[in-house]
């Protein structure tokens, strides 16, 4: 072989084992630093029991009313962004000219772009005041307020993800539905979505994925307060929103250094088989 | 040309002329279609066969940039009339494509697909996807299997669950492009067989670049050259005696 093209061969595997090791590296870390908060709590009363008083004397690690507060937006935020991903990636792979299409894709891969601190400041000024004022409530930064933030920043990803997948359905299949007598509307309820049904589902798995982890909205818009919601415009506190918060003010190797690890823990576990079943859809479609 | 007075077309063209932005693929067509007939259309590729096909049952006004003059009449009806419902004419002119085109779904769902757009009862649904998977000689093959993918089955019985799925809407017409064209000979000469079993049913048109076949299944032929109709007569007088020195070439071989 020439000597070249080994160069380039082994910069290329070195890169590869890099991600290995770094993938690795953080899971044994998490694990190492999240598992010894069993040492304070048991796995039980750490899932599934609702007081998280992690400075009191002594100290509760129940992280139920996080959960549920990351489940209560993230939730939210597909409510939202199914409909609108959804309707964006029909009409721009369906029923868009290619100079509509040409524009509006741009377009919405831009709001995949927008940082996600603008976003938070966006559903702190204008959201939250907005809520106050026409829903009479009194706190804007809310699950609701959280969910509609989210709920735009995953639009683009389940619109571009299902357009890719609507694209690639072939166009005979459409036409044996059109010359079967079926209408445009038809065809794309009845055969196309069908067709790209494991695309789209792994758009909204991924968009419930990044929704899920996003730490910076829920941060600043979701109002922090660990409870489980009674409605959609009690404050939460996700659990993103939790390690962030309190990571600054723990001393190392304390309990709630680890009880915060923990709950890293759980969000890791979550998009982790989020991702499986995405690969297992697309596995089964494969085959 | 045959003398259209001589026999009620079931469906015809009427100085037809059909554009791609600036291509002229048509060129002013007259040509009836008659009645529980096979007729075959041939000619070299790229000459319009396909395109004429799509334009008796409107599948041309998906393709952005194409322009198209002049009449089809189902009978006496223009069917590019602007209050005709285009998914009525497809309803009553099926088709089938080149390549087979099952939908991924169960055999089943397949046929029943049209009916099922047209909100029939699960009960006549049933009933018509039997009959319509018999009369494309089907039934046997895939009566214990009615629920298992179409990808499942060959080529050939792909194709027939094609026109099975066409067959159930119940058409005047059926339109075939080259529905042997991706198919084994075994497959092919059961496809040629069911043409003519089902004229009796049907009104069928047919694209072939196999001459032989159009020799042996159609009752017309109609020959196209460089988006003109250069000859239309019945198969036998055609294949004989063709007026035009053209045909003549394309029938030996000269062609295509
Ligand atoms: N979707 C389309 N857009 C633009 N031009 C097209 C389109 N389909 C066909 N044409 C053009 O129309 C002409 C006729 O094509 P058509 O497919 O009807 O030929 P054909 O006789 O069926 O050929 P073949 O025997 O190869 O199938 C060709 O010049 C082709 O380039
Ligand atoms: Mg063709």
């Amino acid at each position: 072989m020439d000597f070249k093209e080994k160069i380039f061969q082994s910069i290329t595997y070195i890169a590869s084992i890099c991600t290995i090791v770094f993938l690795f590296g953080i899971i044994l870390s998490l694990f190492f630093e999240g598992l010894p908060v069993l040492n304070f709590t048991s796995i039980k009363d750490f899932l599934f029991s609702k007081d998280w008083y992690p400075t009191m004397f002594p100290p509760k690690f129940g992280i139920l009313s996080l959960i549920a507060g990351s489940f209560v937006v993230t939730l939210g935020a597909l409510v939202i962004s199914i409909p609108l991903g959804l309707g964006a990636a029909i009409y721009i792979s369906e029923i868009a000219n290619k100079r509509v299409k040409e524009i509006l894709k741009p377009l919405i891969e831009l709001l995949a772009g927008i940082p996600s601190v603008v976003y938070g400041l966006f559903g702190m000024a204008f959201l939250s005041p907005f809520l106050i004022k026409v829903f009479q409530v009194p706190i804007g930064l809310n699950a609701f307020n959280a969910s509609i933030i989210l709920g735009i920043m995953v639009v683009p990803i389940i619109s571009s993800m299902s357009e890719d997948a609507l694209s690639t359905v072939p166009n005979s299949l459409r036409e044996a539905s059109l010359a079967l007598g079926a209408n445009k509307w038809e065809t794309i309820m009845k055969v196309v979505l069908p067709a790209a049904k494991s695309g789209v589902i792994s758009s909204i798995i991924l968009g419930f994925g990044r929704a899920i982890g996003e730490t910076m909205v829920v941060l600043m818009v979701a109002g922090g307060a660990a409870q489980i919601p009674d409605s959609i415009f009690d404050p939460v506190r996700p659990m993103p929103a939790t390690v962030a918060a309190e990571m600054g003010e723990t001393a190392i190797g304390t309990p709630h250094f680890h009880a915060l690890f923990g709950i890293a823990i759980i969000l890791f576990i979550i998009t982790f088989i989020s991702i499986l079943i995405i690969e297992f859809v697309v596995m089964r479609r494969k085959k | 040309m045959v003398n259209k007075t001589q026999k009620t077309a079931h469906i015809s063209t009427e100085n037809l002329n059909l554009w791609f932005d600036d291509n002229h693929v048509l060129k002013d067509i007259n040509i009836p279609i008659y009645d529980k007939k096979v007729t075959a259309m041939i000619g070299p590729s790229g000459c319009g066969k396909s395109t004429m096909l799509r334009c008796f049952n409107r599948m041309n006004d998906l393709i952005p940039g194409c322009k198209i003059k002049g009449k089809v009449n189902l009978y006496d009806q223009n069917i590019y009339d602007s209050k005709v419902d285009v998914t009525d004419v497809r309803t009553k002119v099926g088709m089938v494509f080149q390549r087979p085109n099952p939908f991924p779904k169960s055999i089943y769902k397949n046929v029943a697909y049209g009916l099922k757009v047209r909100g029939e009862k699960k009960a006549k649904i049933d009933e018509l996807v039997e009959k319509s998977l018999k009369d494309a000689w089907l039934w046997d093959e895939v009566k214990d299997r009615l629920h298992e993918s179409a990808f499942s089955l060959s080529g050939g019985q792909q194709q027939r669950l094609c026109i099975a799925r066409a067959l159930a809407n119940n058409p005047e017409i059926l339109l075939l492009d080259e529905p042997t064209s991706a198919l084994d000979p075994q497959s092919t000469a059961k496809i040629e067989e069911l043409c003519l079993e089902l004229k009796n049913k049907v009104t069928i048109l047919i694209v072939t670049h196999n001459i032989a076949q159009a020799g042996r299944i159609s009752d017309y032929t109609a020959f196209i050259f460089l988006g003109e109709l250069v000859e239309f007569a019945p198969t036998k007088e055609m294949f004989t005696v063709p007026k035009d020195s053209r045909t003549e070439q394309y029938l030996s071989g000269a062609f295509g």
